[in-house]
């Protein structure tokens, strides 16, 4: 075990240590904080509230996003909501109930004190985002309406049509807006992080590429904030956005900050079927749809008939049959499975056999159109545009599709990294969602982050660091990082080969979805990490990236983000090879129960696997930080 | 699932915002109906690097209709010829086959040109930071059930903010104006109480700074038929009467002469 792994976790029972941390946090005088420095790398939600929060605070922050604009981020397309452990239906709901749900939903791989902290702070997002102007949907009488998700009993979702991330992130936005409007911080826009750069033990800087013209440059700061998502798209095809990547999490793993649970990968069970071959990403349709919509396949494979033609006796409504109690919002990792299981077996629905049936001629009979129109109108027409059917009168199909990491890069109770001074929040960390994240729960966590968390954390790291001057970007350790950057961006310019970033891509992504996607065995793994190398090898020998480097060039920008993919896909096959259980999203069929179940090992692996860079992406170094369960009891996770 | 077959696309091509810029014609031989219209470029795009051009550089992201990243006018039309529809999500069974497809970049002073089909939309952000928001530092917010909000005011204020800050609106008029998106993120604030105190304010604020860089507004109306959410043009009525109004009150609010 290392000694590297500091949890930083507060003394006191679970319900105070925050208070009890807050109260011995060291602070910044609001004075002093104008000589402080802090660049948050994304403008996503967790870094559009920090950002803004940390200047509000008096802080000079610099703001970095690959985006023309902030509001572009990728949280954007969060449809369904957000939770909050508010009560307001008096239906059971409290602070306590969002935490082990949370626990329990992450298959007891999330550490206790972080997701306890989550839950406390949920109930100040909703009243900072009312107060920004967030249109939230409301009851006649003005207060604040709530929907059920799935792995909860309760109704604790807030949301916004759906679009509740669209408008959650243009609350941040607006916010950070008014920062960047005041002078408390600078935007650059249109450029990407390529590198973070370590002096003495401390973050102290990033080393970046503007897009439009190529060129790198330095940016020093006391402390770096990485908040630039998860990633999905490691896959190739999932719900995230084309652009979405993990490079500056990579870059900051390669730097020394350890990357924990890499294998821990969300895949999202309703989203729009794969069309064709040349697909280029996998739309999500909202698990708040399961409120109201019924999921069902034909009991007979061979069933050809149109869905509204098949009587009700010969419907398989199998997430209904299977987990009563909680229906059609079981859990994500549970009904993708499911999903899967059918179609495997042939049930499958559509041209192509490949999704599943997730029908609203009930919600449409006892509610009425204009109702369903009114709760998911937006994300019907979506349906419509893409699918080209009419979701009122047919059912949507539906599949699973890769969607969120709660893997990402490891950090403490104070969401720094192993390296001083880099922060990670929001999708980018591991924090809070174990092996599996429930839904209506990213937003809540990078709005957690950001707004409520980090401004804590960070002053207490820097008041000891008072007038220390920033570091200079003179520093040699800066340009050495630069060079090695214009280096890499050289090289994927240089090799001529044959195959684009894209092609590559896809490769990889295949060889990751096949053998490390919903279910995993040692023999699959084993032959990803045997085919891995070979591609990765070939990449570097038979790239074609055309154009130059001094101008906007979109398949120079794709081959670095494919090289750091690459790398990533390696340590996460590593990872699911070695944790020997099943538990939450990583499901390894040789770990199941007698009815498929996952089958988790705590004797074993109650643990989060953190990995330090070694220069070899196939030889990463295991670190591993125990978990321990004190409030929450570690059983086993039943949703029947 | 079928095929179209012999597309011809005349595509701009502009290596920079200095540089003249000219139509490229490419051939599609075969696209399946069920891709998008940007799958399609992205073959096109595979097919050029294989060929060893330069890949065709577009603004894309979420392709959900959701980020705004992309636009495009497709044979004229901003986000091409279905109604309510990001080019992102307008797929190829909207067109025939043989079909001659004319593809530009969005056409407007206040959106300078970067690169081929890719254009500069900051000036949309300048006008957010003028105002477009509500004052409220992190921290001190009341109760969320404390501000009392009717369904009939939420409802609305989310139809003006379902804006995704495109351009389209920009790219469809003659004047190049930008009153719909300023419109819509001021209906959006100013129907709700929180967003009262700064009301005139942030009218005149907004439209200050949509005045410096934008054309003005004739009431063409081209900007909310090509809107891919279908934003009114009572936005528009909506910022035009806030900022009439913020001449007076702001005068008498902050004691002006």
């Amino acid at each position: 075990m290392s000694a590297t792994l500091i949890s930083k976790v507060p003394a006191g029972a679970l319900p105070d240590k925050w208070d009890n941390y807050k109260a011995d946090a060291r602070l910044v005088n609001p004075n002093n904080k104008r000589k402080f420095k802090i660049i948050v790398v994304g403008t996503g939600l967790a870094g559009a509230s920090a950002a803004a929060t940390l200047a509000e605070l008096g802080y000079q922050v610099d703001a970095f996003t690959f985006h023309d604009s902030p509001r572009r981020a990728h949280s954007i397309a969060a449809q369904g909501g957000i939770n909050a452990a508010k009560n307001y239906r008096g239906d059971g709901d409290s602070i306590n109930r969002l935490f082990i749900d949370t626990i329990k939903g992450g298959d007891f791989r999330s550490r206790e004190s972080n997701v306890h902290r989550l839950a406390q702070v949920s109930v100040d997002i909703i009243d900072q985002m009312v107060a920004q102007g967030v249109p939230f949907a409301r009851e006649y009488g003005g207060m604040l309406e709530n929907r059920s998700f799935g792995g909860a009993q309760v109704s604790r979702t807030f949301y916004a049509r759906g679009q509740t991330g669209q408008q959650l992130l243009l609350g941040a936005y607006q916010q950070l807006s008014r920062q960047i409007g005041l002078g408390g911080v600078r935007l650059f826009n249109r450029t990407e992080l390529v590198d973070v750069v370590v002096i003495d033990g401390r973050c102290s800087g990033i080393v970046v590429r503007d897009l439009l013209t190529g060129e790198i440059t330095s940016h020093a700061a006391h402390a770096v904030v990485i908040a630039t998502g998860g990633y999905g798209n490691v896959y190739f095809l999932s719900t995230n956005a084309m652009n979405c990547n993990v490079t500056a999490a990579w870059r900051a793993h390669r730097r020394g900050a350890m990357f924990a649970n890499p294998c821990f990968t969300q895949i999202h069970p309703t989203c729009i079927p794969q069309s064709d071959e040349s697909q280029s990403k996998l739309t999500l349709m909202s698990e708040s749809l399961r409120n109201d919509g019924r999921i069902w396949v034909p009991k007979n494979p061979d069933d050809s008939r149109p869905a509204e033609q098949i009587p009700e006796n010969e419907r398989d409504y199998y997430l209904e049959r299977l987990y009563p109690s909680y229906g059609n919002l079981a859990p994500r990792d549970i009904s993708s499975r499911a999903a899967k299981r059918l179609v495997d077996k042939g049930h499958g629905v559509g041209p192509l056999k490949n999704g599943v049936n997730l029908d609203f001629s009930a919600a449409i009979a006892r509610l009425g159109r204009r109702t369903v129109e009114e709760r998911y109108g937006n994300l019907f027409q979506m349906y419509e545009r893409i699918a080209g059917e009419d979701p009122y009168s047919t059912p949507m199909r539906i599949y699973p599709a890769t969607h969120y990491t709660m893997g990402g890069l490891w950090v403490d109770y104070e969401l720094g990294t192993t390296v001083p001074g880099l922060y990670a929040a929001g999708e980018a960390n591991f924090s809070d969602h174990g092996a599996n994240r429930l839904g209506a729960s990213a937003l809540m966590q990078g709005l957690a982050d950001g707004y409520f968390v980090l401004p804590y954390t960070i002053s207490n790291y820097l008041a000891p660091l008072l007038n220390k001057p920033v570091p200079s970007t003179d520093h040699p350790a800066f340009a050495q990082v630069e060079t090695e950057a214009r280096q890499r961006f050289k090289s994927y310019l240089g090799v001529q080969g044959t195959r684009s970033p894209d092609w590559f891509h896809r490769q990889l992504g295949k060889i990751i979805w096949d053998y490390c996607g919903m279910e995993r065995t040692q023999q699959g793994l084993e032959k990803a990490l045997a085919e891995l190398p070979a591609l990765y090898g070939e990449f570097k020998k038979d790239l074609r990236v055309t154009g130059t480097g001094e101008s906007v060039n979109q398949t120079l920008e794709k081959a670095g983000r494919v090289d750091d993919f690459f790398q990533l896909g390696m340590l996460m096959c590593r990872d699911a090879l070695d944790r020997q259980e099943s538990c939450g999203a990583h499901f390894r069929s040789e770990y199941q129960t007698e009815d498929g179940e996952a089958m988790r090992d705590d004797q074993n692996f109650c643990h989060v696997s953190a990995y330090n860079w070694t220069g070899d992406p196939m030889a990463a170094e295991l670190n591993k930080e125990p978990l321990v369960y004190e409030t929450a009891h570690l059983a086993s996770r039943s949703y029947k | 699932m079928t095929q179209l077959k012999d597309l011809t696309l005349k595509v701009w091509r502009q290596s920079g915002a200095d540089n003249p810029g000219y139509f490229e014609t490419h051939k599609v031989e075969t696209v399946s109906d069920e891709a998008s219209f940007l799958e399609m470029l992205d073959q096109l795009n595979e097919r050029l690097i294989g060929e060893g051009k330069e890949a065709i550089v577009f603004d894309h992201d979420c392709r959900e209709g959701i980020c705004g990243t992309c636009s495009l006018m497709i044979n004229g039309r901003a986000h091409g010829p279905q109604r309510a529809t990001t080019t992102c999500q307008l797929h190829m069974r909207t067109f025939n086959s043989g079909d001659e497809i004319v593809i530009e970049p969005w056409r407007a002073a206040a959106f300078p040109i970067i690169k081929d089909l890719m254009v500069d939309r900051s000036s949309f952000d300048r006008i957010v930071e003028a105002g477009g928001f509500i004052t409220a530092p992190t921290g001190g917010a009341p109760d969320a059930n404390l501000i009392l909000v009717p369904k009939p005011v939420a409802d609305a204020a989310m139809d003006s903010a379902a804006c995704i800050g495109c351009g389209a609106c920009v790219a469809a008029c003659p004047n190049g104006a930008a009153n719909l998106f300023t419109g819509a993120k001021i209906a959006h604030l100013n129907v709700l109480p929180q967003g009262q105190s700064e009301r005139y304010k942030r009218a005149e604020a907004m439209v200050m700074a949509m005045d410096d860089q934008f054309g003005s507004c004739t009431n063409h109306g081209e900007c909310s038929a090509a809107c891919p959410k279908e934003i009114s043009l009572d936005v528009i009525a909506t910022m035009n009467s806030d900022f009439r109004k913020s001449k007076s009150k702001n005068r008498k609010a902050l004691s002006r002469s």
